[in-house]
């Protein structure tokens, strides 16, 4: 070190907050080191954690991953301790985010190694529930990423996946096709937003309250009706025909990854090319490059030629059609028939991946999946009865979303002129 | 800034004046009944919109009602007339249903009287008493909500208060004993306040400090209150004795607030909401606080150059507003369950949004406005047992309300009345852009 590196220099604010969220995360992952090895390692005694991988089907078995509970414990503490001592000291720079990701990866396979510490697991079951959970939610995920981008905000994604959800039963019933039901679904996903749409752009009303009217009415009408139509003929009109699995073949014989990804209903490889097509089509076409310009300054947008209010309603009633499709997977996707207030706040979660992956498509399917993981681990849990209350980790998507709009570890950004309704002069 | 300052500042930023004051800078103005007729016009001129805002949901209402209707629409084809017929019983069926259920029945309210049998008078009050029961709650959120509003935030997260206020003053109620009720009724009344209170401090110090938009952090508090309440209702502590499912321990008769007349359930706690609205009231047009946090609704930027500093409004207006939101389930607890179970609220923080809308974000607008949807909430379910219309339709006529009161522009357009200067009120919250 030379003398003129080491003479004090005042800092701008902006380096002053980077320091400060430096250490505050070193100091977090040093908490987390120390929680893991109270939490994680010491209670366990000799015993072993078996991670079974087969989850049937495959032509070709893995053997069973067997860890030492406590060891692994400790090694696992160990990487996130000395992470959190270079993070602390010197910081990662560029690389803070990946580490992140690191250490919050070496803290939940702590987790896991705990809880099956003396029993198994079956992990590739976990990881498939855990993408099967998540669809509901990456789907009013990128039917939020749709909408913001243009610049309305979209809390209407719970009203938006009932609707869907209702609709597929029941023209999925009725006409005893269940393509048939899964079309209706997206189109009535469509209506609704086409409503908030209106209310937003048209009439500029408070995009907050549209929406929050569109989840009010959706969640009363499909109560009502039924109470009024599908209770009294149960079995004409909320008896759909459950889309089944399809195996993609060779892929699905892929050992673990084959059943994680591979094997499930149609919904979800629509997701999978949903997630493609609008993540290329935001970043890497004129297409997107309007919907985001609008999206951030449609002023501007404007004037250059692009027509505001058509790209806001068209990306409105789009993200609409997602969530009808990922509210269709409520009933045809998963258990047939309609029950009244079925989503149960799935949409908000949606809302909450959204942020959570930042207003991006391929953000907000990995925030889908943590929160998907978080609720399959949940699940398990009480089929192995472990003594933690699965509230807390039901609670881990929104307290993970109130910290990243804090800005408290890492921050996400909405588009500017997101809620703003545009006057045109 | 002095005090005298701020006294009379409130006359050139407040937009619109809420009622002439009898003495003070009017009173050299018009005369007497010109002024009065002109507060009357105002008074009519604020409540016409509302008015057929809700008139319009009913109507809508009405729609869905016949549209639903399997026998009205099958007979659309064969006899059009006996469709109509058909259409027009079921509406005044379901809608005289839920009047009967949240007004009650005049005829037999007379009968009783003129028989003198009490117990008959008081069982003609019963309906008007669940609506008192309904609307306790309501008014507490109603002016949680319309208090954030006039801050320019917007209080999405009233029910997760609500849960955390209900678990806090259920527990008082039950875990303290050996209190006499004027110590330990206040006392857990005052628990719900501070649980609300919590609850409505976090996303106001986090937008203040942080930015945080208060919409998602109030929706995602919502979710983490109620999967706390769950866990609650698990712990030895709260679960009651002997059961397995979710319940809490009964809450003593000490700290219950007791009904007003004996055999009714309407309770005390209504009381507590009418004061809660002269407080708010008193707190918002008349104390220097309110009008800091005024300034800071319309114009942070205008209050921050006037000395005020908006982030202390923002985490100050949060903490009441909460603390409102709280007592909504002190007064649940207390008053009416007097135990907690999950999902014992059937929505009153989002109805409180409602509430706040339609009454203008006022105080005396949300006591009515909570009286209104009170009587819905009240009326629903007698509603659903007579004419076996579902319930939900006061859901959809709330979605309605809510609907038209936002946009202005269609009652307008439909009624065919001339726009009027903007009032200030009706873009309450921005995108979370910024």
């Amino acid at each position: 070190m030379t003398a003129i590196a080491a003479a004090p220099r005042s800092l701008t604010l902006a380096e002053r907050r980077a320091r400060t969220r430096q250490r505050v995360l070193g100091i977090i992952y040093l908490v987390t080191a120390a929680v893991m090895v109270v939490g994680f390692a010491l209670p366990v005694g000799d015993v072993t954690s078996t991670f079974t991988l087969n989850l049937g089907g495959t032509a070709i078995t893995v053997p069973d991953l067997v860890l030492p509970s406590a060891a692994t414990g400790y090694l696992l503490a160990g990487a996130v301790a000395f992470a959190g001592a270079i993070q602390l000291t010197r910081g990662f720079g560029a690389r803070w985010a990946l580490v992140l990701g690191g250490v919050a990866a070496a803290f939940v396979f702590g987790f896991l190694v705990w809880v099956a510490a003396g029993q198994s697991m079956n992990l590739t079951g976990v990881l498939q529930s855990t993408l099967q959970r998540s669809v509901p939610i990456v789907f009013g995920a990128l039917a939020g990423v749709l909408c913001e981008r243009s610049g309305v905000v979209n809390i209407a994604i719970e009203g938006m996946l009932l609707t869907g959800a209702f609709v597929a039963a029941v023209v999925g019933s009725v006409t005893d096709n269940s393509w048939i039901g899964m079309i209706a679904a997206v189109l009535a996903g469509g209506l609704m937003a086409g409503i908030l749409a209106v209310l937003a752009i048209r009439y500029r009303v408070d995009q907050i309250i549209a929406g929050f009217f569109i989840n009010i009415f959706a969640t009363g009408l499909t109560s009502f009706l039924a109470v009024r139509w599908l209770a009294p003929y149960q079995q004409e009109l909320n008896r759909p025909e459950v889309l089944g699995a399809i195996p993609i073949p060779l892929l699905s014989e892929i050992p673990i990854l084959g059943p994680i990804l591979f094997r499930h209903n149609i919904f979800v490889y629509f997701l999978f090319v949903l997630i493609i097509v609008i993540h290329l089509g935001l970043f890497y076409t004129r297409w997107g490059l309007r919907v985001r310009a609008v999206g951030e300054h449609p002023k501007a947008a404007d004037t250059v030629g692009i027509d505001v209010y058509f790209v806001r309603y068209r990306n409105v009633i789009l993200g609409g059609m997602v969530a009808g499709l990922g509210g269709a997977f409520f009933t045809i996707g998963s258990t047939g028939g309609f029950e009244r207030e079925m989503t149960a706040g799935r949409g908000f979660i949606g809302l909450a991946a959204m942020i959570f992956g930042g207003w991006n498509p391929i953000g907000s399917f990995l925030a889908g999946l943590v929160f998907g993981f978080a609720d399959a681990v949940q699940s398990r849990l009480s089929i192995l009865n472990i003594a933690i209350p699965s509230e807390f980790l039901l609670m881990v998507p929104y307290v993970v979303t109130i910290v990243v709009v804090a800005g408290l570890v890492g921050r996400t950004r909405a588009p500017a002129a997101d809620g703003k309704p545009y006057v045109k002069e | 800034m002095s005090d005298e300052t701020s006294t009379r500042q409130p006359e050139r930023v407040e937009p619109v004046r809420e009622q002439p004051t009898p003495d003070g800078p009017e009173a050299a103005e018009p005369a007497p009944e010109g002024r009065e007729r002109a507060g009357a016009f105002r008074f009519l001129r604020a409540i016409l919109l509302p008015v057929l805002a809700i008139l319009s949901a009913f109507v809508v209402g009405a729609f869905i009602i016949v549209l639903s209707d399997a026998q009205a629409l099958g007979l659309i084809g064969t006899d059009p007339g006996a469709a109509l017929g058909r259409a027009w019983s079921i509406v005044i069926d379901s809608y005289g249903a839920l009047l009967r259920g949240s007004i009650g029945d005049p005829g037999r309210l007379f009968g009783a009287l003129l028989a003198l049998d009490w117990n008959g008078v008081k069982a003609a009050f019963n309906p008007l008493s669940e609506t008192i029961v309904s609307a306790t709650p309501l008014i507490f959120t109603g002016l949680s909500v319309a208090l954030a509003f006039r801050v320019g935030l917007f209080n999405i997260g009233a029910e997760g208060q609500l849960y955390i206020g209900a678990l806090l003053a259920v527990i008082v109620g039950f875990a303290i004993t050996g209190l006499p009720w004027f110590i330990h009724a206040p006392l857990a009344v005052a628990a719900g306040f501070l649980g609300g209170a919590l609850w409505g401090f976090v996303p106001g110090i986090l937008k203040a400090r942080t930015g945080a938009h208060e919409v998602i952090v109030t929706i995602m508090l919502n979710f983490v209150a109620y999967r706390t309440v769950d866990y609650a209702l698990k712990t030895e502590f709260v679960q009651r004795e002997g059961r397995n499912d979710p319940i809490s321990k009964i809450v003593l008769e000490s700290a219950r607030l007791e009904p007003i007349i004996g055999g009714l359930r309407a309770h005390w706690g209504i009381a507590i909401a009418v004061a809660a609205v002269i407080f708010v009231w008193w707190l918002l047009f008349r104390s220097k606080w309110g009008f800091e946090f005024r300034a800071v609704g319309l114009n942070p930027r205008a209050a921050r150059y006037a000395g005020i500093s908006p982030s202390w409004a923002t985490v100050m207006s949060m903490v009441i507003a909460g603390g409102l939101g709280g007592l909504a389930g002190a007064s649940l607890m207390l008053g009416a369950s007097h135990t907690l179970t999950p999902g014992f609220s059937p929505g009153y923080g989002f109805d409180g949004i409602t509430v706040a809308l339609v009454g203008a974000t006022r105080p005396a607008g949300v006591l009515g406005a909570a009286l209104l949807f009170g009587a819905l909430r009240a009326g629903a379910t007698p509603m659903e047992a007579a004419t076996g219309t579902p319930r939900d339709l006061v859901v959809v006529i709330q979605a309605l309300v809510i609907l038209f009161i936002a946009a202005p522009a269609l009652v307008r357009a439909i009624y065919r009345i001339r726009a009027e200067r903007s009032l200030g009120t009706e873009v309450f919250a921005r995108g979370w852009g910024s």
